[in-house]
């Protein structure tokens, strides 16, 4: 029966190792897990939070993302069709100047031509007046070599100047 | 893999065998001792004892302090003086003669003083026993184990932690999720340390009562002294931290008139209550556990007491008993964590009954109940 009867020494031993065992499980031990362990709960629930938070923006993200391709792409198309637009212009417009300029330029040939062809015009006028002068002076000193046939000549230059007049 | 086991299992097994038959035969020749002190041999290894026994030598003992306090003061000396029979077990320390009682004594296996050729029991006696001295040894393993895992989150701040600091965290989480907190709700944190505590220094005893050589071996939850005083601790903070509610349902519970009056039925029930509460917690644990391992003693016992029988016998005997005790010894592993469990939680949960607040002030408080909650919750 003495495994149902309590030893006292037993008793304050158990007693007294107990008591040294909580108070300092109760000083250095339990607080501090305790307090380790909600903190890292918080810090776990902080970093999923945080996680949401990012994957939640990064979706955000992506679509603004997409949205500013769609955009640009847009403005893009924009552009180009301005480029083309104001490059048909520009190609319209040089086309014009030039046309402008080569038209004037042609006149200011054309001008120039038909005063070089009038001066050519009196030049070979003047040449050929003073080859038939000298042709005709030619002649008529061959002709007037005797005195008859110069007062005949004489007499119908001056018949023709009086017909003339 | 499977074919390791089974070349370990077979030389386990010869192991057993041998040495059991070289006995049997060997007993056979001396025929001096008749049958094995069964008895005697359970009562040894459950109880407690001055000195500590040595693996494979039943003479050598660990000896430790025996502290006494005798006719004439105090008195300390080592356990050797009085276990050695070198002076017939007598001590002489000063003017006072030590021996342990003998097996006739009303004192069988204590220290007793000697005054006039008579046994008496000294005053007080808080030798450290072997049972005092595993005390220790749990004691100083709950603190290593506890203490490594604050070290933990004191140094690695906010990493997990691996391996067995991990899992005693897991184990404490396990205690304090699951019995403490749902339990206790707001008080949990008050009680905390109280039934973290005594739920490790249980199961390291338990474990410790496990291991068969030194520092284990001492049976410490199945000594009724030690869970009379984990009991009485829960009955002391249940008792001293109770409401006035508690104490009302107590001597003045809502039943009819006329079942606490003229006869105080329910109040005699309810008072008696307070104290089976603490011994139901006793008897418990310690039934459990001296359970276990008076069952696994008597298996190992099978052998010696079949010894007689011849070698076949004893062999047979052996192989049944030694499959059994692993088999009763790793059942016991489970119930050693499922007694510190089961003992936490019911201490968590008298606690809890001593919390308890009225029903009348609960159903006030209803009103105010959504407003008060988080300022209650934290």
């Amino acid at each position: 029966m003495e495994l149902f009867t309590p030893d006292f020494g037993l008793i304050f031993w158990m007693f007294v190792s107990f008591a040294i065992l909580f108070v300092i499980l109760w000083r250095w031990g339990w607080p501090a897990i305790m307090k380790g362990v909600s903190d890292r709960a918080d810090l776990i629930d902080k970093g999923v939070e945080y996680a949401q938070n990012a994957k939640e923006q990064l979706d955000h993200a992506r679509e603004e993302a997409d949205k500013h391709i769609a955009d640009a792409r847009r403005q893009q198309a924009e552009m180009l069709r301005e480029a083309d637009k104001m490059k048909s212009q520009i190609i319209e417009e040089a086309r014009n100047e030039a046309r402008q300029a080569a038209k004037k330029e042609m006149d200011a040939a054309r001008a120039s031509i038909e005063q070089e062809r009038k001066a050519a015009q009196d030049q070979f006028r003047n040449e050929v007046s003073s080859f038939a002068l000298d042709i005709a002076q030619k002649v008529v000193r061959n002709q007037l070599k005797e005195d008859k046939a110069q007062e005949q000549l004489v007499s119908s230059l001056l018949d023709d100047m009086e017909k003339k007049n | 893999m499977t074919r390791q086991i089974f070349i370990r299992l077979a030389l386990a097994i010869m192991a057993v065998l041998l040495p059991a038959s070289l006995m049997a035969s060997g007993h056979d020749e001396g025929k001096e001792k008749e049958g094995v002190d069964a008895q005697g041999i359970i009562f040894e290894h459950l109880g407690d004892g001055y000195g500590w026994e040595v693996p494979f030598n039943h003479h050598k003992r660990i000896p430790l302090p025996v502290i006494v306090w005798g006719s004439d003061g105090l008195h300390v000396f080592s356990s050797s003086r009085v276990t050695d029979h070198a002076n017939g077990g007598v001590w002489r320390d000063g003017n006072a003669e030590f021996k342990i009682a003998g097996k006739d004594s009303p004192y069988k296996g204590k220290v007793v003083e000697i005054i006039d050729g008579k046994e008496v029991k000294p005053t007080i006696d808080i030798s450290i026993t072997k049972n005092v001295c595993g005390i220790f040894i749990a004691v100083l393993l709950c603190i290593w184990a506890i203490l490594s895992v604050a070290r933990w989150h004191k140094t690695q701040g906010m990493k997990g932690p691996r391996k067995m600091t991990g899992a005693i965290e897991f184990v404490i989480l396990f205690i304090y999720d699951g019995v403490i907190k749902p339990t206790l709700k707001n008080k949990a944190q008050k009680f905390a340390p109280y039934l973290l505590t005594v739920f490790f220094f249980i199961l390291v005893m338990n474990l410790l009562g496990l291991i068969v050589i030194f520092p284990g071996g001492a049976n410490l939850t199945g000594n009724i002294a030690v869970t009379l005083v984990l009991a009485l601790l829960t009955f002391f903070i249940t008792n001293i931290f109770a409401t006035k509610h508690y104490w009302k349902e107590i001597f003045n519970p809502d039943v009819p008139w006329w079942l606490k009056w003229p006869l105080p039925i329910m109040p005699l029930i309810e008072v008696f209550g307070i104290f089976t509460k603490p011994a139901a917690l006793t008897v418990r644990l310690f039934a459990n556990m001296m359970g276990g391992h008076m069952i696994v003693i008597v298996l190992t016992l099978l052998i010696f007491i079949f010894a007689a029988m011849g070698p076949a016998v004893t062999g047979a005997t052996a192989l049944v008993s030694v499959i059994f005790s692993v088999f009763m010894l790793l059942i016991d592993v489970l119930v050693s964590f499922i007694q510190a469990y089961v003992f936490t939680m019911l201490s968590t949960l008298f606690i809890a009954l001593g919390q308890e607040e009225g029903h009348e002030e609960h159903d006030k408080k209803e009103s105010t109940r959504p407003t008060a909650l988080p300022a209650t919750a934290k």
